[in-house]
């Protein structure tokens, strides 16, 4: 019986909260164990529970790593432009240079071109750790351009780690090809393991020189994805899996995918929300399928958890992304500039940064770890969650009229758990504050009890308190989990004291638009 | 009559390229071009035009209805 392929897709509301946590409590694969308990490489900043050949591969991967994704960056290359299926939230017609989400890219690169470019960035962006080829196709069904471009950063720039990220249809037939390139990191979207559902999702699917559609089509995906993740844990490579949360489509099923996707090996599941804003021109954007809230979101992810590792900092951009996870400098190396660039690859000095950056990454654990030592022995069932400004380095570092997304932690007894983040319009631009972006920040971080931030000027400060989100400055510059935890307890002391009384806050909506580049 | 690409609509995905069992497809200005001369429709080699079945955009990959249809040699 499938709850999910009964359930209509226009009926969608937060009422599936509910219904998503009744499904999770029938299913065994994936209990949960209370919330905050579950070491995660998503959610912690240390090993956890990971075995260490994993954490080895993973603590210094941004896309893997929520706690490395402060410290180390990665780029796309955009070389693999054809793909072999059509999915309903994607529409590859669309580019737009303020445009961030998958499928999108402003050029196309050759596998020379692509190479060239990795050693630019690589030698301006010390932090570079990761190369991934994601698009804006799908890189299996452009094999020959995807390898030849893992071929030349190997020869030439063999510590930058490889990865790659496929729908899955042809992964079986390239299992053996990528291990030869020593690729470790594999990521495939399953959005579904019952082709009723698939069928939903994917319109057509071109498979050994054929249109399939339906039914049909969707169970030779499904059956080939598996397989493919089945081929790559048994080699020991790597496996995350991108799913897309459609609300009503296969938000309750997605715990069914969880299951099927944690015995077959995958080490990271990433539940990301369907991004259907009409303009893209998507079937789901056009049809009206709405996205899911941040509640139902989290929801989802937090039922997950229980025996998974989940993955929360996902910010789903573009096949040609540069930089931080957030930021995106691919403007500064088009393809004229770096044809232009005269590049020196320097080992030495990536090494050189790394290790410094390394030394920033155990000072930050141990500030946690102090914190949270005071925080023992204070026992408390309130949960809370905040919004931080940061630009990196897990500090609190910006400005808040100058972020484009807010960083989100749940705050309990049992210390800071990374939970999410938050994309806004840019709220100060040539450094007018335009009011109507500042509503935008509050319906985004509105289930949030406070925001902290390095600096915030008076207006805001006032309309937020008004909004019930109490803006917080003075931990300016010092580490964000360090911080949080002792506002927590500060705010404990005030609720325990009677000086405050604690209120749960309401859902927060999840950004749909352009981002728009600060540049 | 051959297929065509209607240059407007075409994203320069590069899909149908490789898929051409005649090697009619080149990139040409950006998009995609079928070469009217080696376009067979996938006659004797597949059940559906190659080109159609993989490109991401409907009615993109179409017959070029200005040329006679194909004849497979006798």
């Amino acid at each position: 019986m499938d709850v999910s392929a009964q359930h209509d897709a226009s009926s969608g509301n937060l009422a599936e909260v509910g219904e998503i946590m009744q499904a999770i409590a029938e299913h065994k694969g994936c209990g949960t164990t209370g919330g905050s308990g579950k070491a995660s490489c998503g959610s912690q900043a240390g090993q956890g529970d990971l075995p260490t050949e994993i954490w080895e591969k993973v603590k210094n991967h941004p896309c893997y790593s929520e706690e490395a994704h402060h410290h180390y960056a990665r780029m796309h290359v955009a070389v693999a432009p054809a793909c072999n299926i059509q999915c309903n939230y994607c529409n590859r017609k669309y580019d737009c240079a303020n445009e961030s989400r998958p499928g999108v890219v402003s050029e196309k690169l050759t596998p020379e071109q692509a190479a060239k470019k990795v050693l630019a960035v690589a030698s301006t962006i010390p932090q570079m750790t990761v190369l991934g080829i994601a698009g804006p196709g799908d890189p299996l069904a452009n094999p020959e351009k995807t390898f030849k471009t893992f071929e030349l950063i190997y020869n030439t720039a063999p510590d930058i780690k490889l990865c790659l990220s496929t729908n899955g249809l042809m992964l079986p037939d390239h299992v053996d090809t990528i291990a030869k390139y020593n690729v470790d990191h594999v990521t495939i979207t399953i959005n579904m393991v019952d082709p009723e559902i698939g069928a939903k999702i994917y319109p057509w699917i071109f498979y050994k020189h054929k249109r399939y559609t339906g039914y049909e089509a969707a169970k030779i995906l499904t059956d080939r994805q598996l397989q493919g993740l089945e081929m790559l844990t048994e080699r020991g490579i790597l496996c995350k899996v991108n799913s897309v949360m459609i609300p009503g489509i296969n938000d309750q099923h997605l715990v069914e995918v969880n299951r099927a996707v944690k015995s077959r090996g995958a080490f990271l599941h990433n539940i990301m929300p369907l991004i259907s804003a009409p303009e893209h021109g998507t079937v789901f954007g056009l049809n009206g399928q709405r996205g899911p809230s941040a509640q139902e979101l989290k929801a989802l992810q937090d039922s997950c958890e229980g025996e998974m590792n989940m993955m929360r900092h996902c910010r789903q951009c573009r096949a040609d992304a540069v930089g931080l996870l957030g930021e995106d400098r691919s403007a500064e190396f088009t393809t004229d500039k770096i044809m232009a660039m005269e590049v020196k690859y320097d080992a030495e000095t990536r090494k050189a940064y790394q290790e410094k950056v390394e030394e920033e990454r155990i000072a930050k654990v141990a500030a946690k770890q102090e914190e949270l030592a005071e925080l023992a022995g204070t026992s408390s069932d309130i949960k809370v969650l905040v919004a931080v400004a940061t630009k990196g380095s897990g500090l609190i570092n910006e400005h808040f009229g100058h972020a484009k997304e807010f960083q989100v932690y749940e705050l309990s007894t049992a210390g800071a758990k990374f939970v999410g983040h938050r994309r806004v319009d840019l709220y100060c631009q040539g450094g007018y504050g335009e009011e109507d972006s500042l509503e935008t920040i509050i319906r985004a971080i509105n289930d949030c009890h406070a925001v902290f931030v390095a600096k915030i000027g008076g207006c805001p400060k006032g309309d937020l308190i008004k909004a019930g989100i109490e803006p917080v400055d003075q931990y300016a510059h010092e580490f964000i989990e360090k911080s949080a935890i002792a506002w927590f307890k500060a705010y404990l002391d005030k609720v325990n004291s009677g000086e405050i009384e604690h209120v749960e806050r309401g859902d927060a909506a999840i950004r749909q638009g352009a981002l728009i580049s600060a540049a | 009559m051959p297929f065509k690409i209607i240059a407007s609509q075409c994203t320069s995905c590069s899909a149908c390229e490789p898929e051409c069992p005649n090697v009619a497809i080149r990139e040409k200005g950006g998009t995609f071009v079928i070469d009217p001369k080696k376009c067979t429709e996938c006659l004797g080699h597949f059940d559906e035009p190659q080109c159609v079945a993989v490109c991401p955009v409907d009615n993109t990959c179409v017959i070029d209805t200005s040329l006679p249809r194909y004849q497979a040699p006798a």
